[in-house]
């Protein structure tokens, strides 16, 4: 459910790293948790941003709530599928759901994210 | 008697020619070219033409397919549905008040100002606050407006500092009044008890934040007890205490969010002083201060000197006038009729009902439906889905359900620190036999879920319209008719 390739939070984002970039999203469990997604507000290419500052907000039936950026960075593309496709974040959050590709700005801020293992016993803990 | 047939469009049961009225034969020479310099509208083709037994059956079905205070029991969490007294309107439709022109002189309108004044004393004594402007429209109008008063302040010290605390349990307004009003919102979690973290304050408070904004009692009904430490460690910091009156239904004659060192205050004047809203509104959301804030109110404020009422425009440090003339004048009026036909005594007794009927409900269903925290509530209580999402039952099926019962669902998904909410707040309206009855309703549907989970989730089975499409109505609302070419 966790895929072993992707760093978590505790707020529920996934990133993948890919060379000197990354790849942003937010977990199964986040969109289970969140129903059905109707918006995602993505940000402006070339945005930059620190570690946990809001890079984009997703709008489900239930609530609004903002995606963090786990590490800081600047942002080099958007998933502008999602404009037309916000549920996609409900269908394939690892994949097709992605929101932000950033150049990572420092890569040792990576190691104070989770792994899949850790993130797991995270959310079972929550949901107790 | 509800009639299941859907009720059609007035421009379905349209034919041409019909009318509702006969005119008499034209008996003056007509006039031609008058309104030839008046644009037209033209896209207004085919008006529905109907009879008068038509439109006044077609209105009077869709009248009852509406759900209302007057009609049964409102659980509405942080809404406040109590019922709106009659008297009220009764009082707010003297031609002295519905026939007042808003820039008549003030010496004609003595009697309104006196009104007006009046009611602001009693709420900064309700309140145990200094002053009240009445301007603004509504609860997040108000907020916004004592936050543009925080601002005034830090500005006239000349650092208006960059930070508005807001916790994760506030009202989902705070966080974006603060913004508006030009500050970044930092969030603090609730600790275990669902109360403002002393700790995590402590950490958080510095000379940039601004205010912190609080709903006291909070959005899970809970009192934050430890209100005068976090105001001490705020002012401290220099900061102000920003207190969401929307709750006040628990408080009010009991207890005062000034003698808790809250230092501004909006109030809902349409949720604990019983005018409507909803559908029925216009809110009116009251702001009250302390002294240090009062030079900043929003002009015109009221003065009397020697028995006379006038408009005070001069004020060099007021944020400005928030609204047009002087506030939802006809709502203040209601606000306090309400409050002098309780009197102190009544206004009181209100909160001990509100209090007592929340927490009747809440021993009633507890271990039925799950609690995320055991602290002791107020005015509201909020339960989740957690026991019933083992069946696969969702608080939207459990609320779809409560509508083939015939009685309104509480507020869902909110407050966000509760997954799957249920948050409910009778007041003080309910008897005890409508509370029984929602009780009783709550636990059938507790027992539908075990036994027959499909029949809650393809609630309701027994309305006008079955489950409504959320996603499609969010993506592609259709907000209007349209004519189809």
């Amino acid at each position: 459910m966790y895929p072993e390739n992707l760093f978590y939070t505790k707020d529920h984002e996934w990133i993948k790293v890919e060379g000197e970039e990354a790849v942003i999203g937010i977990t199964d469990f986040a969109q289970k948790q969140l129903g059905d997604i109707i918006y995602v507000d993505l940000p402006a290419v070339g945005k930059s941003l620190e570690a946990h500052q809001a890079v984009s907000s997703v709008e489900s039936v239930k609530s609004v709530s903002d995606v963090y950026c786990p590490v800081s960075g600047e942002v080099t593309a958007v998933n502008s599928e999602l404009a037309q496709n916000p549920d996609l974040l409900n269908k394939d959050p690892y994949g097709q759901g992605w929101i932000v590709r950033i150049k990572i700005k420092d890569k040792s801020e990576l190691n104070k994210l989770m792994k899949a293992s850790d993130y797991e016993k995270y959310v079972e803990g929550l949901e107790h | 008697m509800i009639n299941l047939v859907r009720e059609p469009l007035i421009f379905e049961i349209s034919s041409p020619g019909k009318r509702a009225i006969n005119w008499p034969e034209l008996d003056v020479p007509e006039t031609k070219g008058l309104l030839s310099e008046v644009p037209i509208r033209e896209d207004l083709e085919d008006f529905p033409e109907v009879s008068e037994t038509e439109i006044t059956r077609h209105f009077t079905r869709l009248s009852q397919m509406n759900y209302c205070v007057d009609f049964g029991f409102y659980p509405l969490g942080s809404c406040t549905m109590k019922y709106n007294p009659k008297i009220n309107e009764k009082v707010a439709a003297m031609p002295g008040f519905t026939l007042v022109h808003p820039l008549a002189p003030e010496s004609l309108v003595q009697g309104n100002l006196r009104i007006m004044k009046t009611l602001e004393k009693l709420l900064a004594e309700i309140t145990g606050m200094d002053a009240v402007t009445l301007q603004p429209a509504a609860g997040a109008h108000g907020e916004l407006t004592g936050m543009m008063l925080i601002r005034a302040h830090h500005v006239a010290q000349g650092h208006p500092r960059k930070y508005v605390l807001v916790p994760d349990s506030a009202h989902g307004t705070n966080p974006s009044s603060a913004h508006i009003c030009g500050y970044t919102v930092k969030e603090i979690k609730s600790n275990e008890k669902g109360t403002v973290s002393v700790e995590e304050l402590v950490k958080v408070m510095d000379e940039e934040v601004a205010a912190l904004m609080l709903t006291n009692p909070n959005t899970l009904g809970i009192f934050e007890s430890d209100i005068c430490q976090i105001a001490d460690i705020v002012h401290a910091k220099g900061g102000f205490l920003y207190m969401d009156g929307a709750n006040l239904n628990a408080l009010a004659g009991i207890a005062r969010p000034g003698e808790m060192k809250v230092d501004v205050l909006h109030l809902n004047l349409h949720k604990t002083f019983s005018t409507p809203h909803g559908g029925g509104g216009p809110g009116s959301g009251p702001v009250a201060v302390k002294k240090i804030l009062s030079p900043y109110l929003p002009v015109p404020v009221i003065e009397e000197k020697e028995g006379y009422y006038y408009l005070d425009y001069q004020r060099p440090q007021s944020i400005g006038q928030v609204r047009s003339f002087y506030g939802q004048f006809l709502v203040i009026i209601k606000a306090l009729s309400y409050i002098l036909s309780l009197g102190p005594k009544g206004i009181r007794e209100m909160a001990e009902i509100a209090v007592l009927n929340s927490n009747y409900l809440r021993k009633s269903l507890e271990g039925i439906y799950h609690l995320k925290y055991d602290t002791p509530t107020l005015h509201e209580c909020v339960f989740s889905d957690k026991f019933q999402k083992e069946y696969g039952v969702s608080n939207l099926d459990i609320s779809k359900r409560l509508l083939d019962y015939g009685l309104h669902p509480p507020t869902m998904s909110f407050p966000l620190v509760v997954h799957g909410a249920l948050m409910i707040e009778p007041t003080e309206t309910e008897s005890r036999r409508d509370l029984d009855m929602f009780i009783e309703a709550m636990k059938a549907i507790d027992r539908e879920a075990k036994e027959n989970p499909e029949l809650l989730t393809s609630a309701p089975h027994v309305t006008y319209v079955r489950r409504l499409d959320e996603v499609q109505a969010a993506r592609n609302p259709v907000l209007r008719w349209e004519q189809k070419k």
